[in-house]
């Protein structure tokens, strides 16, 4: 009896430090994660914000153990994330705009939004190996070109699946309306979906914005990265997240602290986007 | 009589307005399908260009590119055995799950169970945002902060104190450079961290409240609503989305190239150098000048790809069942 007993009595009690235990580690690992993560943006923080100025985006990278900035790394990346936005936007928006208007029910769809998925998380090295063989070998070299192909690829599955979130959003009353009055279906996409899902796919076009610009292992072979000032599609070209890779590797303190400087400008550039994502879409679904 | 012309004219242009909108709407269907298709091939495009890229490796190491751990690009010799790479990255891709899934398990457990109101939007968003932060910035932080420390601590108290632990002293054995397996490991984790923590909330935020309600009603702690009730509804999905991140962490390039030294050899210490699929292909591929030695790389693209694609599939399909019951 008297073990009996003493368990019986006991078991509130362990169950309630059981769960003290078990919150107390819930709150560990939250702590853990957030100073992790925090640390990380500290340290970029202090590390990068001493060499911003205004060299960084007037000057071209420099030689090793001289002063410069990263205005051809700003300006290759600007260019190759232009570039690849515009080709992979429009198939995006049209692929989505099919999967959830003229192929909602189609036996395809669900094929396509499901290698649609699988794209979106692929290994981007892979993509880099992909347009190696297909832009870089016939044009018999490393290009601008081929890294904004790259960039493009990345960008389609993002715009896809939110094209096709968003359109799905938009209620039917709006289509039925528009077909009562005699639009015809490619119009109703047109002027009334689009213009409903709006705010959706432009964020969308964002987050693959914010995406991109980050990527540097597709850019590895493709576009290579260059130490001159060149706006030549058809030549090698410099990105941020290349020069970053170049220089934090390397054995140059100039070097390094330009490439705290870069992954500074790099890290704030797509959270910015990210929070202009995120504050579009609030606005939309706010009252 | 005078209005029989009127009306033919009218007629007319509003069969010719008919036909232009149906040839409109033709081309455009047309232009949407077309670009949908292009995405089915998309995949189909990148296993046909890889498997094509290393067939000449492939052919000519056969069964041994998987077995043999010898990779050696001198010209003279060229033999490529994957084993290395492929060991490295499933060794890493292990420790980050077995660090991160954990801790990111706890921090959606405080984020839809523990954390105040107030504070969750917050927390979440900050964690989300933190999700896009590119790999490259994780993996110099790896490099410049993390590896001189794990360097400092491995050398000075981990070796000497597992030195007489008998397989615990051979897993980790010194001396540690900072660069070895354990670094990229930990660097992958604090990267899929935010990912799962986003993405296992998003599930345990499918959880019907009345059930939990229900249990708590009956008096459950919250330790016990979360296994016996949160747990158990929403299985799938948590399984779904670890896969998710065990695919993210697989191909990652930058955060492991920085930090894990760079041998492509296999050794019993996660404290020594070694090397990934990933990272192999990013040191390697832009200056192989031997058409073996990219063949080689482009074989172990392939290899990637496979295993990457079979992890995402898996997790899909599991996101996808998760998804069907909560009736989204």
């Amino acid at each position: 009896m008297q073990p009996d007993k003493a368990r019986l009595r006991s078991l509130p009690a362990r169950r309630k430090s059981a769960n003290a235990l078990f919150q107390g580690l819930c709150y560990a690992a939250t702590a853990l994660g957030l100073s992790a993560l925090f640390l990380i943006l500290g340290s970029l923080l202090y590390n990068g914000i001493g060499g911003l100025s205004l060299r960084v985006f007037t000057e071209i990278t420099p030689g090793p153990g001289s002063q410069g900035g990263l205005l051809n790394a700003i300006v290759g990346s600007l260019i190759m994330t232009v570039l690849g936005v515009l080709v992979g936007t429009p198939i995006g928006i049209l692929a989505g705009t099919f999967m959830a208007e003229y192929g909602r029910y189609d036996r395809v769809t669900p094929i396509v939004r499901f290698i649609n998925d699988i794209l979106l998380s692929a290994p981007s090295i892979i993509i880099g190996l992909f347009v190696y063989e297909l832009v870089v070998v016939p044009m018999g070299g490393f290009s601008a070109l081929a890294g904004a192909a790259a960039l493009a690829i990345i960008v389609v599955p993002v715009v896809v699946r939110t094209t096709e979130d968003m359109l799905l959003l938009v209620p039917n009353p709006l289509r039925e309306a528009a077909a009562s009055i005699g639009a015809p279906r490619s119009v109703i996409i047109r002027s009334v979906c689009y213009k409903a899902a709006q705010a959706g796919i432009v964020t969308g076009i964002l987050l693959a914005i914010a995406r991109v610009s980050g990527e540097t292992a597709p850019l590895l072979f493709t576009a290579l990265g260059n130490l001159n000032f060149s706006l030549d599609l058809r030549s090698p070209m410099a990105s941020l997240p290349l020069t970053i890779n170049q220089f934090a590797s390397s054995a140059y303190p100039e070097w390094q602290s330009l490439a705290w400087t870069g992954a500074l400008i790099i890290t704030a550039a797509v959270l910015l986007l990210s929070i202009a994502a995120r504050v579009l879409m609030s606005k939309r679904s706010g009252p | 009589m005078v209005n029989i012309p009127m009306s033919s004219v009218s007629f007319v242009s509003r069969d010719l307005a008919v036909k232009r909108f149906a040839a409109s709407d033709a081309f455009f269907r047309l232009l949407t399908r077309s670009a949908a298709y292009l995405v089915l091939t998309l995949l189909g495009g990148f296993l046909v260009t890889l498997a094509a890229g290393s067939w000449l490796a492939l052919s000519t190491f056969g069964m041994g590119f998987f077995t043999s751990q010898s990779w050696n690009p001198n010209p003279d010799i060229l033999k490529f055995g994957a084993l290395a790479p492929i060991y490295g990255t499933i060794v890493t891709s292990a420790i980050a799950m077995a660090l991160a899934l954990p801790v990111g398990l706890g921090i959606a457990v405080f984020l839809t169970e523990l954390c105040p109101l107030r504070l969750r939007r917050t927390i979440g968003t900050a964690i989300e945002l933190l999700a896009g932060v590119p790999s490259i910035i994780y993996g110099m932080w790896g490099l410049f902060v993390l590896a001189p420390v794990l360097q400092n601590f491995e050398n000075n108290y981990l070796v000497p104190a597992l030195a007489n632990v008998p397989v615990l002293s051979s897993v980790f054995a010194g001396p540690s450079y900072g660069q070895g397996v354990l670094t990229a490991g930990i660097i992958l984790a604090i990267m899929v961290l935010p990912f799962i923590a986003a993405v296992s909330r998003d599930v345990f935020e499918t959880v019907p409240p009345v059930l939990k309600e229900a249990a708590f009603g009956l008096g459950a702690t919250t330790r016990e609503v979360v296994r016996k009730v949160v747990l158990p509804y929403s299985r799938v999905g948590v399984i779904g989305g670890a896969m998710l991140a065990l695919g993210r962490a697989l191909g990652e390039t930058m955060a492991v190239t920085f930090v894990i030294g760079n041998d492509p050899k296999v050794r019993a210490s996660l404290l020594a150098p070694g090397t990934t699929i990933s990272s192999s292909i990013a040191n390697e591929f832009a200056e192989a000048k031997e058409a073996m030695h990219s063949s080689a790389l482009v074989a172990l693209g392939l290899v990637l790809f496979v295993i990457t694609l079979i992890v995402l599939a898996a997790a899909r399909l599991m996101l996808m069942r998760m998804n069907k019951r909560a009736g989204v």
